[in-house]
């Protein structure tokens, strides 16, 4: 069985300019111990995807499909008792969610009262634990400090700890490292994967960036538009992407074992949701676009495992023309 | 060609009586040459003082010692009007489009202030925008809109062609594409380079993007707790990092680093950095000498013929550092990323 379903998962917002489709039919499943990730720019439907998941989405958004969290639907209320115990969340922004008045310790802590019903003091000698698992040093000084008295990636760890205190059956992580240097991002996804090993919470890893999904993901959802472009295991993403939007965003990333003469670049910018253009909503940036993509591409299996939506697809074809 | 010498710029802050408490050392010491017509990347992270290193070297802030000469002249000498009209030469991108392009303005009257600023083009500054929009990209009937009409790699392009309407020699771009998409991030990427190129531009480039240095930069400085820790040829610092630091920022890049040797600990304090080499808090082979002695900023001995520096007391016997991962040969995705690539950018 697996951790995460997602089932034609379609999202509308109303906005007072009109209905935006940010997320229309994505379907994708996680198993435990497993990491998923939903890579795309900005106004893909990744960040939509995850909130739909979580049930915290704004009012105004209105949302189709199915979402089953090891195989019971998760409805409203399953979403509400199923936050912070089966279901657990970072963000991109710790400091956002973390109470400043109180402290780290007290954080962590009332997570394991109210999920497991632990007495203050053990509740607190778990927390301090869990932060020494989170590799923070001097764990139980650290616990009496308030959130501002953290770097960025500290409180990222901080946020870890909270989420896998009540041992979750699906973590979200939405850019968890996106705020963080390089150095740090590099240790905060290396505890993830080694948490996720130790737990088998399975993780959906929502991110931007083609580096991280390569090192950190077993499977990838590319979102483009609000759509699903190609989904498959990393490997063969990586060996063999079949899209052509997934194949400009690698070539689009700047290498550092040479310079390249020009960066393969997408020419334009991305539909307006709320009036896309007809058929594949790629099509107007795409070089290998033909008359026929008009028509709203199915997607379809190209290898096992590996969906691409895409009509001019396998490529290989157009190469050989 | 730009030269900073001995640069250092502190920040003083007080307490709620106050009573000085301390200083942020941004800049302590950086001494750098921008050849004419090259590319220097300044990079590290957040706190490293990269960017007041940028504000320093257009003399956007005064330096509390430290030379700055521009094509010989001395810049901290100037008067404020002669300053003033220095700055025509020497332009600013930022990181942030939609906070740098006025919301009141159109894009006609944005690139035509620094025209009648300068002086420039009289009488035919209309025909001036024109030009400078299609030389970033843009249509020229796109003058008339306002910048909230525009994405936000449509923005970079307007502030790009209103540094350039001034005709300057120097621009320093700080993080001039990381607020962008990737696929928007490529397309600003080759107009620099284009534009580096066409324009022979002398050209700093803050950046905490490694790639994005990979692809523009000629020659590279790193910078840790407000020093420079190495500077090479941009080929010499990816093949042949010296430094630890160096070599941590390339191993750590996802995707595309090298074996990961992680970094313990986060970035100390610019109010209070270590004594000694200000890296041997996480540096995985600091001695007893890193606590105490700063290492000096030396030339490399194998260097042949290079200017390859770097400050650390043992980077003749570190070992040799983990390499980056090449991108394994693949014909096909070659051949279909080449679709993406045209001669020149088109007109957006």
């Amino acid at each position: 069985m697996n951790a995460l379903d997602v089932d034609r998962l379609s999202i509308q917002f109303h906005t007072d300019r009109g209905v935006l489709q940010a997320v229309d039919r994505v379907s994708f499943s996680v198993a435990a111990g497993r990491t998923l990730a939903i890579v795309g720019e900005s106004g893909c439907g990744k960040s939509a995807t995850a909130l739909a998941i979580l049930g915290l989405l704004a009012d105004n958004a209105e949302v189709l499909g199915g979402i089953r969290l090891a195989g019971a639907p998760l409805t409203p209320e399953a979403q509400r008792s199923a936050r912070g115990r089966e279901l657990a969340m970072i963000f991109q922004e710790p400091m956002t969610s973390l109470n400043p008045a109180f402290t780290v310790g007290e954080q962590v802590a009332e997570a394991l009262r109210l999920h497991e019903g632990l007495s203050p003091r053990d509740a607190m000698a778990r927390a301090i634990a869990m932060l020494e698992r989170v590799r923070i040093p001097d764990a139980a000084r650290r616990a009496k400090q308030y959130a501002h008295q953290l770097s960025g990636g500290m409180r990222q760890r901080v946020m870890i700890a909270i989420a896998l205190a009540c041992k979750p059956k699906l973590l979200i992580a939405d850019e968890p490292t996106t705020a963080l240097d390089v150095t740090v991002q590099a240790q905060i996804l290396a505890l993830l994967d080694e948490l996720k090993r130790e737990t088998g919470t399975a993780v959906v890893l929502i991110t931007h960036d083609l580096g991280v999904v390569q090192d950190h993901a077993d499977d990838v959802v590319v979102m483009y538009a609000g759509r699903v472009a190609e989904k498959a295991s990393a490997a063969k993403l990586f060996a063999m992407p079949q899209h052509p939007y997934t194949i400009g965003l690698l070539g689009a990333a700047p290498r550092l074992d040479s310079k390249r003469a020009r960066l393969a670049s997408i020419e334009g910018t991305v539909p307006d949701l709320r009036n896309p253009p007809p058929g594949c909503r790629f099509a107007p940036r795409c070089p290998f676009a033909i008359a026929a993509c008009e028509i709203t591409p199915p997607l379809v299996e190209l290898a096992p495992g590996h969906f691409a939506a895409c009509i001019r697809a396998p490529l290989d074809v157009v190469l050989a023309a | 060609m730009l030269e900073l010498d001995a640069m250092v710029k502190h920040f003083p802050f007080r307490d709620s009586l106050g009573r000085a408490r301390g200083a942020v050392r941004a800049v302590d010491g950086v001494s750098l040459a921008v050849p004419k017509g090259s590319v220097l990347a300044i990079v590290g992270e957040s706190g490293c003082g990269k960017s007041t290193l940028g504000r320093l070297a257009l003399r956007l802030i005064e330096p509390d010692s430290g030379s700055l000469r521009f094509d010989g002249e001395d810049i901290l000498a100037l008067k404020p009007a002669a300053l003033r009209s220095k700055r025509r030469e020497m332009q600013l991108i930022f990181q942030d489009p939609f906070a740098s392009l006025d919301p009141r303005m159109t894009v006609e009257a944005a690139i035509t202030e620094p025209l009648i600023l300068h002086k420039l083009h009289r009488g035919r500054q209309r025909a001036r925008v024109a030009e400078l929009l299609e030389r970033v990209g843009l249509r020229p009937e796109l003058a008339r809109r306002w910048p909230h009409e525009f994405s936000g790699g449509q923005r970079q392009r307007i502030a790009i062609a209103r540094a350039l309407a001034s005709e300057p020699r120097l621009i320093i771009g700080d993080e001039p594409v990381s607020a962008l998409d990737v696929s928007v991030q490529a397309q600003v990427v080759n107009l620099l380079g284009d534009l580096i190129r066409d324009l022979g531009l002398t050209f700093v480039l803050i950046s905490h993007d490694l790639g994005v240095v990979r692809q523009i930069a000629d020659r590279v400085a790193v910078m840790y707790l407000g020093q420079i820790v190495e500077e090479a040829p941009a080929e010499k610092l990816f093949r042949n990092p010296r430094h630890p630091y160096t070599r941590a920022l390339l191993a750590a890049v996802p995707g595309q680093g090298g074996a990961l040797k992680l970094l313990e600990g986060d970035i100390p304090s610019p109010i209070a950095p270590p004594a000694g080499c200000r890296f041997h808090t996480r540096c995985p082979y600091a001695e007893a000498i890193c606590r105490e002695v700063p290492p000096p900023l030396v030339q490399a001995q194998e260097a042949a013929g290079q200017i390859h520096l770097a400050a650390c007391h043992f980077q003749d016997t570190l070992p040799p550092a983990t390499p980056i991962r090449e991108a394994a040969a693949d014909a096909r995705l070659a051949r279909l990323q080449s679709f993406f690539i045209p001669n020149r950018e088109p007109t957006a």
